[in-house]
């Protein structure tokens, strides 16, 4: 007995020597409370009316889920209720699909008349299945030979975060920065457009969005210099309506006499050049790849900006913007009608490109027309989205480098002990670089007033590195050792009342929860997790009521549909990978804990629990 | 030194900062010279020879000076993080790109088998850099990439980044004839079963 534990000690030891396994968790007095930095405009007036999405935003459910955030608001909620937390413990795997796809596989399922529709990852397979028959066969398939060489300036894994159905289309975007629509009858392309070029760099890999008779795209690759942009294309021909770039002169962002921002530093001419060292814009990343959202009431585009390039932040001195924050444009010629910058001169690699929620919320003693938006700097931003005003911002993870938002002027109050160094190891930044959340997006229910977000709880050490810009190779200049926030569960569910501006009840995971949720009028929040579970919660208390083990662990969006029996049908992917899963999906050494920009320091036990896999699932009661 | 090699090396000095070095002209001049004779034979990826009971390999005699050569593997790790390598493969573990610390190799570990992945590129996202970068330097970039996963250099980790101190490639590391069945089994490609006997 002594001896075999003095083996395992042994063994122990020469495991942590590698970095295989997970370093220790951050100290929880290294953050900072909510108390300590969260600021309103005002207390809570709850009285003054019921938060929920306007109905132009978010129309009676029609029990279809045509785009990825199931509606313009994006609250990721169906009103379905035939599971309950009564009915939901006889839930059960009705159908599985292979995808052929061994990659994180983050796309939404889109139903659309009877149809289910799936995009993978790469090679972006599209599969279009009859739900109006039994086992859901195939319609049609169509692979559309993105370049292999894509897969090379891809940073975070090759995955595609979803494709929508409108009048007739399946449209979604390819690795090698193509956007192609589909006949949904066929599964022919009606056209398909060139937008990306891989040899600077360009992929693209998020799910673009369609309304207005229009098809809204932005780029990947802010981790190889490429300069961020957001397209509009014409919904029938695919043809180029307006370009906007995140970065640069005034006339290329698309702002001019309509730009009003709210804060005096989004004010002044060609601050996308003069926030930069010369000429630093035009490698300054500032990508969207994450969620846009067009506002049907307000008829706004809202996009977020992806980080600043590269990022060791000592080689480009100033705001650089517009990268790290939010505009809001006109969605019919671009036009930009406000900005506010989420984090100026990021240090961290804070994108600015998680979902907005559209509501309608009391704040102040009356409604306000606001987006939500969770950052990965950790803060729930409450903001008035006819103006651009920040409301609110609290922590809902842990965050120690910012003390808070200083809500006179909109600017982050920075921790200067976590502001990175050249040469210089900074240690225990919260949250890490993948954020207190990334793009998995939250849901809402207007039922309970609650969002329910799918987050992280990691921390990171981080040294600054001059790094040279090549075109079409990472510029990067960060060595990353990312680690478990306080408490050591590395994810968590947080049902978060951003009215009161607090949490109501939280879940941890051992994982960092890299899926959606989804919510339904059952009181249900479903989401899965990277070993693999997909789990329903009671919206109200948090409480597991059901979980089912699936092939592989689970990154995608899971959604809510009626099918064509009038049942309520719930549907995800599984497919671990990502960037938290790329110890898993791509072929990465768990030794070398700075692999994939650092993510491998802390999941490189998730091989014990998972292996890479790509399914489509569907459940249902039985019936 | 061919003119195309000029404007090349002069594209990759513009787009470094800072200015990485070109190459000394003589051996640019016999890189070149070497390249064009060892492509008439091309470099043997692939473990499948058909027709022979064991692997045919190619050996590039320009190989040779890269082994036993500590300063080929400093230098190299020098350029890896200089060329942006370490964005893609990152300390040698991977991510974009995949670990070049472990044994697998899917287009080959030999010396002058990476050196022709980074001449040629790959069809799943590595690029070509032959002739945008100096020869002698794709060569010693081959000799640290080759060296991330010897035993001596992964046994000197101490930490979650691997080894900075690169050790040398032996030139036994490479001397190997290729796939041959695993230790224990026979070499016995007309094996036959006998009997069974009363």
């Amino acid at each position: 007995m002594k001896t075999s534990l003095a083996a395992l000690t042994l063994v122990l030891m020469s495991a942590s020597a590698l970095a295989q396994t997970v370093p220790e968790p951050v100290p929880v007095n290294e953050i900072f409370t909510a108390e300590q930095i969260g600021h309103g405009l005002s207390k809570p007036t709850p009285e003054a009316g019921k938060t929920a999405a306007s109905p132009q935003n978010a129309p009676q459910d029609d029990g279809q889920w045509t785009m990825p955030s199931k509606n313009y608001a994006s609250t990721r909620y169906s009103s379905l209720n035939e599971l309950t937390p009564a009915t939901v413990k006889q839930l059960q795997p009705l159908l599985s699909f292979s995808l052929g796809v061994n990659k994180g596989q983050e796309a939404a399922p889109i139903v659309a008349d009877n149809t289910m529709y799936v995009v993978t990852a790469y090679p972006n397979y599209v599969y279009a299945l009859d739900l109006a028959k039994p086992g859901a066969p195939l319609k049609w398939k169509f692979a559309p030979r993105p370049i292999p060489a894509s897969q090379g300036v891809a940073c975070c894994d090759v995955v595609n975060r979803g494709g929508s159905v409108d009048k007739g289309k399946y449209i979604f975007n390819t690795l090698d920065g193509q956007t192609i629509a589909l006949d949904v009858k066929t599964g022919k392309p009606l056209w398909r457009t060139q937008l990306g070029n891989i040899n600077v760099g360009e992929s693209i890999t998020m799910a673009p969005v369609v309304a207005d008779g229009r098809v809204y795209v932005g780029n990947s690759g802010g981790e190889l210099g490429v300069r961020g942009w957001v397209i509009a294309l014409d919904e029938d021909s695919g043809k180029l309506l307006w370009k906007a770039y995140n970065t640069g002169p005034d006339k290329d962002v698309l702002i001019g006499g309509q730009f009003k921002p709210y804060y005096t530093s989004a004010k002044g001419t060609d601050l996308g050049v003069k926030t930069w060292p010369p000429d630093a814009w035009k490698i300054g990343g500032g990508n969207m790849w994450g969620w846009m959202t067009y506002d049907a009431e307000l008829h706004t585009l809202y996009h977020g900006t992806g980080n600043p390039g590269p990022w060791n932040a000592d080689q480009r001195p100033g705001d650089n913007k517009w990268t790290a924050g939010i505009f809001a444009r006109d969605p019919g010629d671009g036009t930009a009608h406000w900005f506010y910058q989420f984090t100026p001169h990021d240090e961290h690699d804070y994108d600015g490109i998680n979902e907005q929620i559209l509501l309608d919320m009391p704040f102040g003693g009356s409604m306000h027309k606001v987006l939500v938006h969770l950052d990965r700097n950790g803060y729930v931003y409450v903001i008035d989205r006819t103006n651009g005003e920040v409301l609110s911002a609290d922590p809902f993870g842990p965050v120690n480098s910012t003390k808070g938002v200083d809500l006179r002027t909109g600017r982050p109050i920075i921790n200067p002990e976590k502001q990175t160094k050249l040469g210089e190891t900074v240690r225990n930044i919260c949250p890490t670089a993948s954020g207190a959340k990334d793009w998995q997006p939250s849901s809402f229910s207007p039922r309970t007033g609650l969002l329910y977000i799918p987050h992280e709880n990691m921390c990171m050490d981080w040294m600054n590195e001059q790094v040279n810009y090549i075109v079409g190779t990472p510029y990067v200049g960060a060595l990353v050792h990312m680690k478990p926030g306080p408490g050591g569960n590395r994810g968590a569910v947080t049902a978060w009342d951003p009215v009161q501006r607090k949490p109501v009840w939280s879940i941890k995971e051992n994982f960092p929860v890299w899926s959606g949720t989804v919510v339904t009028g059952g009181d249900l929040v479903f989401y899965g997790t990277m070993d693999g579970w997909f789990k329903a919660a009671n919206a109200r208390t948090g409480e597991i009521l059901w979980k089912y083990k699936v092939d592989s662990g689970i990154i995608g969006q899971p959604i809510s549909y009626k099918g064509p029996d009038g049942h309520q049908y719930i549907a995800v992917l599984s497919g671990v990978g990502g960037w938290s899963g790329a110890i898993v999906s791509g072929p990465v050494d768990p030794r070398d804990g700075s692999a994939a920009l650092g993510m491998i320091n802390v999941m490189s036990d998730l091989p014990k629990y998972t292996t890479a896999g790509g399914t489509l699932y569907v459940f249902a009661l039985p019936h | 030194m061919s003119s195309r090699f000029l404007t090349n090396c002069m594209i990759a000095a513009a787009l470094l900062s800072p200015l990485a070095g070109c190459g000394h002209a003589g051996h640019s001049g016999d890189a070149v010279a070497a390249a064009a004779q060892a492509g008439t034979e091309g470099v043997i990826d692939s473990a499948l020879a058909p027709g022979l009971n064991h692997t045919a390999i190619t050996t590039d005699p320009r190989a040779a000076a890269y082994y036993d050569n500590a300063e080929a593997v400093n230098e190299g790790k020098r350029l890896f993080a200089q060329y942006n390598c370490s964005g893609c493969h990152s300390n040698g573990g991977g991510g974009m790109g995949p670990s070049l610390m472990d044994s697998e190799w899917i287009y080959g570990g030999r010396l002058e088998q990476i050196h022709q992945s980074l001449v040629e590129g790959r069809p799943n996202g590595m690029p070509s850099w032959g002739g945008k970068i100096p020869d002698k330097q794709l060569w010693e970039i081959s000799a640290y990439v080759r060296s991330l996963s010897l035993p001596q250099t992964l046994a000197a980790q101490n930490g979650p980044t691997p080894s900075q101190t690169p050790a040398p490639v032996p030139r036994s590391a490479d001397q190997d004839t290729g796939w041959a069945p695993p230790p224990g089994t026979t070499n016995d490609y007309g094996a036959t079963t006998l009997g069974p006997h009363e």
